[in-house]
């Protein structure tokens, strides 16, 4: 039933795969301290019971790919006093955004055999290009645990507390061994916003850079060092056009290397 | 006479991943018009996978579902190991097999619990459920947990994994991690056979019809990573033979291509197709606690399927618990793989169901073209049609009602909108 004293939460979806909102039903041992503490108001993924506006808190998922998307989420931002895009579909376009470097009809003639049918815009562009945006939370996917300390920062009216700084601090952290300098492994921690608990490097890969460009990221000199290692510069162009291909920082990065 | 008109109309389906709506038209005593209609946004993976490298397919296919990342990592692996010449055996192997039933544990244990029980017990969602069932709720959670545990060791994380590679992981993980995962299975173990229990005494709404389904049958396992295809009709195919045999239709109403089987139509997959098609290949508890639930070797009746996902739980604990007693450490954790031109093909199954790759790559291992179908494409139409025929009988229900159960004969088969709109290239069109 709902409960008036409680503030309302609500998640939203635009193009995504799902695993950001999916992080909140993996909070196994909270989801229901969360649901004790919030009023689930929309939430589709979990539940059919619908409360109608305007929510407290605002959870987005997902980027704008569409004309109809395009609109909703104003209606989203205008019933939302608090809106948190969670992920990188969200706050960079996701990895969907390679079609941005593309032309999309060509994209769509790929897929799908009547492209009429297909209602796309040329660009994924995450929500702060569309709405203001009160705080983006990183990660593809994010990680559960700062998605529980955005929604206590929330609950207690704090600013949250996520780290910019790069992945490589992580690792020292965790006692990782460098895996770039140690093993000539190209890595994008230098270059990569924390918040994953440094994880690839720790099973001995380089960072993908999931999380999206760190404050100030020096992505030229990592480039030279990645080409010093031997990565071609086609390579070079594919990393930064990963699950953050459309953050700033490495979309100059992935042009500078294109012929 | 005047015959009077209903329209069912559901315009955000709940409890279902991603964007879909359901809109049934009825007139007297007819069903005139079934619509799941997908309007999750198209993300085009099939043509930006184009002129990436092979080594980056499992990581970017994983993107398309974040329920199932592990599937399309599997998937894709076994591709382009097809492509490659190269093979995966003996502790990497299993170590996959390992892998796959946390995330069969833990889509389920989702799917069970969260998305499917409100519906045979009346409650909006898990939570409002929780307040009545708390304990069955924190049971429910505590064993899609142990799912994800297995993903987080043997992954690095439950969504999105990183420890996947074309031939095999990045790392073993130490020895004292997975033997920490023995206790927790074996409590998981006794959670399955209570859900088996739990799920069986559930009101089942009485619906059946004759299903072509389509499921892997492995020699001697049930089936996950590795199979031929095969149905109750008569198919029996190599996986490469995929495209000989289905076809995918792309009408106006939907963003996901409804798949078919060229010969017959719609069929059906995921745990209930697996289940009847690979029954004997199920291990000996799982066997007795679907007898004991009162299921036969073969069901035809979709709504029992949150009993067939809860014995597939069952048998995931079972099949993980073997796979860690027998652990041995394997040499490397990857086979080596080299670029080289070809063609390869991949089908696993997926918690919903099997999802095919084919890919084509050139000398330097860049792909030149992929095709990718999810299992909710291939489910579609099977939906469709169970509604054309679920809703006569029950015309009479006020119109709340008949929604509510349109609805869950909807979320019988799991759907997963995110996975079906991304698509494949087509050779069949709407007529």
């Amino acid at each position: 039933m709902p409960q008036k004293d409680k503030p309302t939460l609500a998640v939203w979806k635009f193009a995504s795969c799902d695993g950001c909102q999916l992080s909140l039903l993996d909070c196994e041992d909270e989801l229901l301290a969360v649901a004790s503490a919030l009023q689930i108001a929309n939430f589709m993924e979990a539940s059919s019971s619908v409360i109608k506006g305007p929510y407290d808190l605002s959870l987005v998922e997902g980027s704008i790919t569409t004309p109809h998307d395009a609109e909703r989420i104003h209606a989203i931002r205008r019933a939302s006093k608090f809106l948190v895009t969670i992920g990188a579909c969200a706050t960079s376009g996701g990895i969907q955004a390679l079609r941005n470097f593309k032309d999309v009809r060509e994209f769509t003639t790929i897929v799908y055999a009547r492209p009429e049918y297909i209602e796309t815009l040329n660009k994924s562009t995450p929500i702060a290009d569309h709405v203001r945006v009160d705080f983006e939370l990183r990660g593809c996917p994010i990680n559960k645990r700062q998605l529980l300390e955005v929604v206590s920062a929330f609950l207690n009216g704090r600013k949250p507390n996520t780290p910019p700084h790069s992945v490589c601090v992580e690792c020292k952290l965790r006692g990782t061994v460098c895996v770039m300098v140690a093993h000539g492994t190209p890595c994008l921690g230098p270059v990569t916003q924390a918040g994953c608990g440094a994880i690839c490097p720790a099973y001995d890969r380089g960072c993908y850079g999931c999380f999206g460009p760190k404050e100030t990221p020096n992505t030229k000199s990592l480039a030279a060092s990645w080409s010093s290692l031997g990565v071609t510069e086609e390579d070079l162009v594919r990393t930064f056009r990963g699950f953050n291909a459309f953050a700033e920082a490495f979309r100059k990065e992935s042009d500078a290397h294109e012929r | 006479m005047r015959m009077s008109g209903k329209t069912i109309k559901v315009d955000y389906l709940a409890r279902v991943e991603g964007e879909g709506a359901l809109q049934i038209k009825t007139r007297g005593q007819q069903v005139t018009d079934v619509k799941l209609r997908i309007f999750e946004p198209p993300r085009f993976f099939e043509a930006f996978l184009r002129g990436r490298l092979f080594s980056e397919a499992p990581d970017i296919t994983a993107r398309i579902c974040g329920i199932c990342p592990v599937a399309y990592q599997m998937s894709a692996c076994h591709a382009m190991e097809d492509a490659l010449g190269a093979r995966v055996e003996g502790p990497l192997r299993e170590l996959r097999r390992l892998l796959y039933c946390g995330e069969w544990i833990e889509s389920h244990a989702l799917h069970v619990y969260m998305l499917h029980a409100p519906d045979f017990l009346g409650y909006e969602d898990a939570i409002q459920m929780a307040r009545e069932h708390g304990e069955i709720v924190q049971r429910g959670l505590r064993l899609k947990k142990t799912g994800n545990e297995i993903m987080s060791l043997l992954g690095g994380r439950e969504i999105h994994p990183v420890n996947v590679r074309v031939g095999g992981f990045y790392k073993i993980p130490a020895q004292h991690d997975i033997a920490a995962l023995v206790e927790k299975l074996k409590w998981a173990r006794e959670a399955a056979l209570e859900t088996v229990r739990w799920t069986a005494k559930m009101p089942m709404p009485n619906f059946e019809r004759d299903y072509e389904f389509v499921a892997l049958r492995h020699p001697n396992e049930y089936p996950l990573n590795e199979g031929r295809l095969v149905s109750n009709k008569g198919l029996d195919i190599a996986v490469r033979e995929y495209d000989q045999h289905f076809s995918e239709r792309h009408l106006a109403y939907s963003n996901a291509l409804h798949s078919l089987l060229n010969e017959r139509a719609a069929y059906f997959v995921g745990p209930l197709a697996r289940y009847n098609l690979n029954f004997d290949r199920l291990s000996p508890l799982a066997k007795q606690a679907a007898r004991e639930a009162g299921l036969e070797p073969v069901c035809r009746n979709p709504f029992q399927s949150i009993i067939v996902r809860s014995v597939e739980i069952l048998y995931a604990c079972e099949e993980a618990l073997r796979i860690l007693e027998r652990f041995e450490r394997p040499e490397k954790p990857a086979v080596e793989v080299a670029p080289r031109v070809g063609t390869g093909y991949g089908c696993t199954e997926a918690p919903r169901g099997i999802l095919y790759h084919r890919y084509r790559l050139n000398g330097q291992g860049v792909i030149l073209d992929a095709k990718i179908v999810p299992p909710t494409s291939q489910n579609q139409k099977t939906i469709e049609d169970d509604l054309w025929k679920f809703v006569p009988p029950r015309i009479a229900l006020p119109i709340d009602q008949l929604q509510k159960q349109c609805e869950q004969a909807v979320r019988n088969y799991d759907p997963c909108i995110s996975c079906a709109t991304h698509f494949l290239k087509l050779r069949l069109e709407h007529e």
